[in-house]
């Protein structure tokens, strides 16, 4: 153990810019007001929400900022968009896509719809994650009301053809939702060129607090609440707004918008170091996704005879967090649906280590990893009855 | 997550390697579900003189080996089959709930040991 700390695992989880924190802070002692009340300290807190809208809204293209609702993250806007869109328009169809590549609360979501009625299709992908097109225009139906379609998944970092999928589902008047909870602020998105009817956000992906999020709704979207109550957010989502953490997430979107070129620019140089690094120093090791098409902050890798746990575990006893689809890692004890959909044998998937760089990742910590983990692998391949015996000389 | 006692076996696993004239080896386990051991043991006067493990899978996996090999070496064959999966993963301090069934296999690869074992003697 050296001592030293590498977080790798920003995907899961991230750290609150300290200039995020100082603009939440006024808001939880001073100006504390229910954005409800009609007095001042009241309007006060409304104001910064509304604020804190503009700027959500300039991140992802929407003009109008009351477009944006704000939820508990990227959960709830998946569930808000889904059941929402679902509710509301059962008249319409009952029939609902996505693809194999989605988060699980909009799997779960389709699964939960499922039972009350709904009928879902969920799409292939390839074996780099590119969602399959044409086989989504196959399966659209007359019946269909929406598409889900994640813009970028997290664990494998493989980017979709949103626009050219939005356009599909607006020649044929379908809703257009998109998670894009791991895309937003690492990719320019503009909901309004890719034909996106609704967006998930999650404000600690941009470096904001945890428990926040939004939903943009574009105006004349047909879609009913899920919470409800005293009517806040346009009656789209009741409950008294949590203030501190909505402000954070304005200014997380702000300094996103601001500074994703040449964030994205520093980590993709960083990513690509470690990828090229790994495939390089490191026999019958892979990249999990598309070579180019891909988050600027992910590098997924998979090494034969070795499984992902073990390589989490002997990276963090040297200080480096990371995280695996493996079975091992999850709750299920399968491998990840992710891994799968992309079409890796169980074995494949069993082996993969995801890195998930961010604000604060350095060069010096991609060449400490490079220097520590050929050696990892060549330890746990040395334990493995898998690895074959050239491997070990 | 894992015990002090399981990262230890995890960090520095006892008898890892191969026996290339083992007496019986013992495989379970599937690449397919994560986890896949192999234990090799040599035996003199009827009792476990040498044993080793290699192992593909999680900590759990790995650390469970390196038990199986701690609490058999030495012991007469009947006493190492009486070795349960519960007593290794006593001997781990515990494991999480989740593991016990799935990486919790060593105890299962040194009684295919002893089986190969028994099997190639009554094959002389």
């Amino acid at each position: 153990m050296t001592g030293k700390k590498v977080y790798m695992d920003y995907g899961a989880g991230a750290p609150v810019d300290p200039r995020i924190l100082e603009t939440m802070k006024p808001y939880f002692t001073k100006a504390f007001g229910n954005p409800s009340s009609v007095h001042s300290m009241g309007q006060e807190a409304k104001k910064a929400v509304e604020k804190s809208r503009r700027s959500i809204a300039d991140l992802v293209g929407a003009e109008i900022k009351e477009e944006i609702v704000f939820t508990s993250g990227g959960t709830e806007s998946n569930n808000l968009a889904i059941k929402g869109v679902a509710y509301r328009n059962k008249k319409r169809g009952d029939h609902m896509i996505a693809t194999t590549l989605e988060h699980m609360s909009v799997i779960n979501t389709f699964k939960y719809l499922q039972k009350d009625g709904f009928r879902t299709t969920c799409v292939p992908v390839d074996e780099c994650g590119i969602v399959d097109v044409e086989a989504l225009k196959n399966v659209i139906t007359d019946q269909t009301i929406l598409i889900s379609v994640i813009y970028a998944n997290g664990e494998i970092g493989t980017v979709e053809p949103i626009k050219e999928i939005g356009e599909v589902a607006h020649e044929r008047n379908i809703y257009f939702h998109v998670d894009a909870v791991a895309a937003a602020g690492q990719v320019p998105i503009n909901v309004i060129d890719e034909h996106i009817d609704l967006l998930s956000l999650s404000s600690n992906d941009l470096y904001g607090p945890k428990g926040v999020g939004a939903l943009y709704i574009k105006t004349g979207t047909k879609i009913q609440p899920i919470v409800h109550g005293g009517g806040q957010e346009k009656g789209m989502r009741s409950g008294t707004e949590n203030v501190p953490a909505i402000v954070g997430m304005g200014e997380a979107a702000r300094i996103a918008k601001k500074e994703m070129k040449s964030e994205s620019g520093r980590l993709s140089g960083l990513r690509d170091r470690l990828i090229e690094g790994v495939l390089d120093k490191i026999p019958r090791s892979f990249l999990n996704g598309h070579p180019t098409m891909r988050l600027p902050n992910n590098a997924n890798l998979r090494f034969s005879y070795i499984e992902g746990e073990s390589l989490i575990l002997s990276l963090d006893m040297e200080g480096v967090a990371t995280s695996s689809g493996s079975a091992c890692t999850s709750k299920t004890l399968e491998p990840s649906h992710v891994l799968l959909a992309i079409n890796l044998a169980h074995e494949e998937a069993h082996g993969s280590l995801v890195f998930t760089l961010g604000r604060w990742t350095t060069k010096e910590e991609i060449d400490y990893v490079m220097k520590i983990l050929p050696g990892i692998v060549r330890r746990l391949r040395a334990i493995s009855p898998l690895t074959p015996k050239e491997l070990l000389r | 997550m894992y015990s002090e006692k399981v990262m230890d076996h995890f960090r520095n696993p006892r008898n890892m390697g191969e026996i290339p004239d083992a007496d019986g080896v013992g495989t379970v386990g599937n690449p397919v579900c994560g986890d896949v051991m192999t234990v090799y043991i040599k035996i003199k006067d009827n009792k476990i003189d040498d044993i080793k493990f290699k192992t593909f899978g999680c900590g759990a996996a790995i650390a469970t080996s390196s038990m199986i090999t701690e609490l058999a070496k030495g012991k007469t064959l009947d006493d190492a089959l009486k070795i349960t999966r519960a007593n290794v993963a006593e001997g781990l301090g515990g494991l999480p709930p989740i593991k016990m069934h799935c990486s919790n296999l060593a105890a299962d690869a040194l009684h295919a040991a002893i089986k190969d074992y028994k099997e190639k003697k009554e094959g002389n």
